[in-house]
């Protein structure tokens, strides 16, 4: 019968329906990291279970590390507790880690692909929401709480429910100046922020096949800012031709049996869904949210609707009807989970390459993981960032969230390729947070202001 | 494990949809190795910035037990410190519109019910709360019966869950350790695990 990823993955992975009426669903891969893991591990102690499958767990650090100085031990006596915490807890439990003395540390969501960890057909757990990300290889990745957690540890798996299923067809061929962001971003604010709860994503399309790895995990990421709890793209040849060779992935004999299997778990063409949304590549603009959820956004020539959410346009110092473009930034941000690949650095690289920030804004460039740090390095655009006035840091969520060093100050506007706009969400409670592409991000920092970045993409009509 | 059959208390109104994490307890709260004291930063930063009292620093609504929301409360962040802290504040029930997903989980796992209703039944609880805070609630995990002084409506939970929490089998742990040899089985029987 013809059946979706997403029937068929969680099919293979349900070990039995549980007397709560929750399927039992096995997790082939667990991420796990500092901060919503200690306590885990604790409840784990008390009730006295052990952790049977540790080598299907992987840890590192990524939300409470400095970006500015990673020597330890770390300067934030909580950082460097929480470290400590997790390397006993993985030292106790025998589970790998990766800390920045390694070259494999960075997001948990940026090195689960990186490391070939991240396969698909596979079901993959984080106590971290943006876990979607990893559906960009055709898995089933979502994010759990702590007690959740504390399950997988135990038993490997999780209750659940089953979610439903909505296609999301992108045909054609973006514009230029509009990337993997705008997409995103365009989906939620159609769909709205609690579009998604219920659903897993299944996004396709011509547009989608044209995608790149990268561009594909920057829209499954922010598939839970539309509420969608996992979202993922089939796999094809792009996927393999990402996998084959890194560290976990399949070599040798197994490679070309992997890609059978993974094959026969992507969607079969005659598929039903429970839902269908369909829409057009070339409708879509440079987007940039101006509220305080994902989904309260404009395309960069429009103005904020007349009906705007008052809350939102109080916190915001908006008023309704007027553009966000021209809006002076104090802070720009590149980086997290949503746009911290190399693909996003280089994109950033080409706006800003030969220009100089704009006086009083402070401009932050934070790789995702080392290895796109030294990748980045490499190709020498550490350099390009670092003429135009830019700080190049070390690997980590860093002003995404705030729990670092890296914040915002009193009402300070940020224009930010993270994911979350939420009040306060960037360090300072009353800090405002802009999200947009990290070409958009490049263009604001130059600029000083909210602009359109296919103002300085040469030879782009805007 | 205990079986949850209903709350009781005093109810605490708090508007506005899309109330997400971040806000429920800033992220600089979740730089700690235990959950512990965590009821101290629920809603810190909205308390501060709130135009007029937040009702979580409002004293009316001290000691209350059952909190009433609007739609797609507990949205963004997984992050469990959220309904730890709200739990830990004294909060064992929540009647809201919709709830994110994964805060409604953390929530189950932690024994505390989340029950539904349309938007006007729970605006003309919100402002029956706001204007008489000493109103008695009372929250029947079984049959879905909320009762706010004169007010009475059924509210919605999905079956398995109430089930889970009528019987005392909230927390999945021990159900999902128990029958081990099923999940080696499954195991098995993944490519990915058992070797491609
Ligand atoms: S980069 Fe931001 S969204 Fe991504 S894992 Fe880190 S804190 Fe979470």
């Amino acid at each position: 019968m013809a059946d979706t990823l997403f029937h068929k993955v969680w099919d293979a992975h349900k070990v039995r329906t549980l007397p709560s009426g929750q399927t039992q669903l096995f997790i082939g891969l667990h991420l796990i990291h500092e901060v919503t893991s200690p306590q885990a591990f604790d409840m784990l102690r008390q009730a006295g279970l052990k952790v049977p499958f540790p080598e299907r767990t992987v840890a590192t650090i990524d939300h409470i590390v400095p970006t500015s100085s990673q020597k330890r031990p770390f300067l934030d006596v909580m950082a460097e507790e929480m470290t400590v915490a997790l390397e006993k807890n993985c030292r106790e439990f025998g589970i790998k880690l990766y800390l920045p003395d390694k070259m494999e540390q960075g997001i948990v969501h940026v090195i689960g692909p990186q490391l070939g960890l991240t396969q698909p057909g596979v079901t993959i757990a984080c106590g971290d929401s943006h876990t979607s990300t990893h559906g960009a290889f055709g898995a089933i990745a979502m994010g759990i709480g702590t007690s959740q957690v504390r399950d997988v540890l135990a038993s490997q798996c999780l209750a659940m429910d089953p979610l439903k299923v909505r296609r999301i067809d992108v045909n054609g061929q973006l514009r230029p100046g509009v990337y993997a962001k705008d997409v995103i971003l365009t989906i939620i604010r159609q769909l709205g922020v609690q579009g998604g709860v219920g659903f897993a994503y299944e996004y396709g399309g011509t547009t989608l096949d044209r995608m790149t790895m990268d561009e594909r995990m920057t829209i499954c990421n922010m598939s839970i800012e539309g509420g969608a709890r996992a979202g993922y793209v089939n796999p094809d040849e792009t996927t393999f031709a990402y996998l084959k060779g890194r560290q976990f992935a399949p070599s040798g004999a197994a490679w070309d049996k992997a890609v059978t299997w993974w094959k026969s778990m992507a969607s079969d063409k005659n598929a039903t869904y429970d839902d269908r949304v369909t829409l057009e590549a070339a409708s879509i603009e440079p987007t940039v949210t101006w509220g305080i959820n994902p989904g309260q956004s404009v395309a960069i020539g429009e103005r904020i609707p007349a009906n705007a959410d008052p809350e939102a346009l109080a916190y915001m110092g908006f008023d309704a009807n007027t553009p966000v473009r021209g809006t002076k930034i104090d802070v720009a941000f590149i980086g997290s989970c949503t746009n911290g690949r190399l693909s996003d650095i280089e994109e950033a690289a080409k706006i800003v390459k030969g220009h100089k920030v704009a006086k009083g804004v402070k401009a932050l460039m934070v790789p995702g993981s080392r290895v796109v740090a030294a990748e980045a390095e490499k190709r020498g655009l550490h350099q390009i960032f670092i003429d135009a006035g830019f700080e190049w840091r070390g690997a980590g969520c860093s002003m995404c969230l705030a729990m670092n060093p890296d914040k915002l100050e009193g009402r300070q506007v940020c224009a930010s390729s993270s994911n979350r706009n939420f009040k306060g969400r960037q360090g300072s409670p009353t800090g405002r947070t802009l999200l947009m592409s990290p070409a958009m991000v490049a263009a604001a920092a130059i600029a000083g202001e909210v602009m359109d970045v296919r103002e300085v993409l040469e030879g782009v009509p805007a | 494990m205990n079986e949850i059959t209903q709350v009781s208390g005093h109810g605490l109104p708090l508007r506005g949809n899309d109330i997400d994490t971040d806000r429920i307890m800033p992220a600089r709260y979740l730089k700690v190795v235990s959950f512990e004291g965590l009821e101290q930063h629920v809603f810190e930063d909205d308390k501060k910035t709130n135009r007029g009292p937040h009702p979580f620093a409002d004293m009316r609504y001290q000691g209350a037990s059952i909190l009433v929301v609007n739609s797609n409360f507990g949205c963004g962040s997984s992050r469990e410190h959220a309904p730890q802290g709200l739990a830990r504040f004294g909060i064992r029930a929540i009647v809201g519109e919709s709830f994110s997903e994964i805060f409604l989980g953390n929530c189950s796992v932690l024994g505390v019910p989340c029950f539904t209703a349309d938007h006007e039944t729970i605006d003309k609880l919100q402002t029956l709360l706001e204007k008489s805070p000493e109103t008695e609630m009372v929250a029947d995990v079984k049959t879905g019966a909320i009762t706010a002084g004169s007010m009475k409506f059924t509210a919605q939970m999905p079956v398995a869950v109430r089930d889970a929490f009528v019987q005392g089998k909230w927390d999945p742990t021990a159900m999902l350790v128990d029958k081990f040899d099923d999940v080696k089985k499954v195991a098995k029987h993944l490519p990915y695990v058992a070797g491609f």
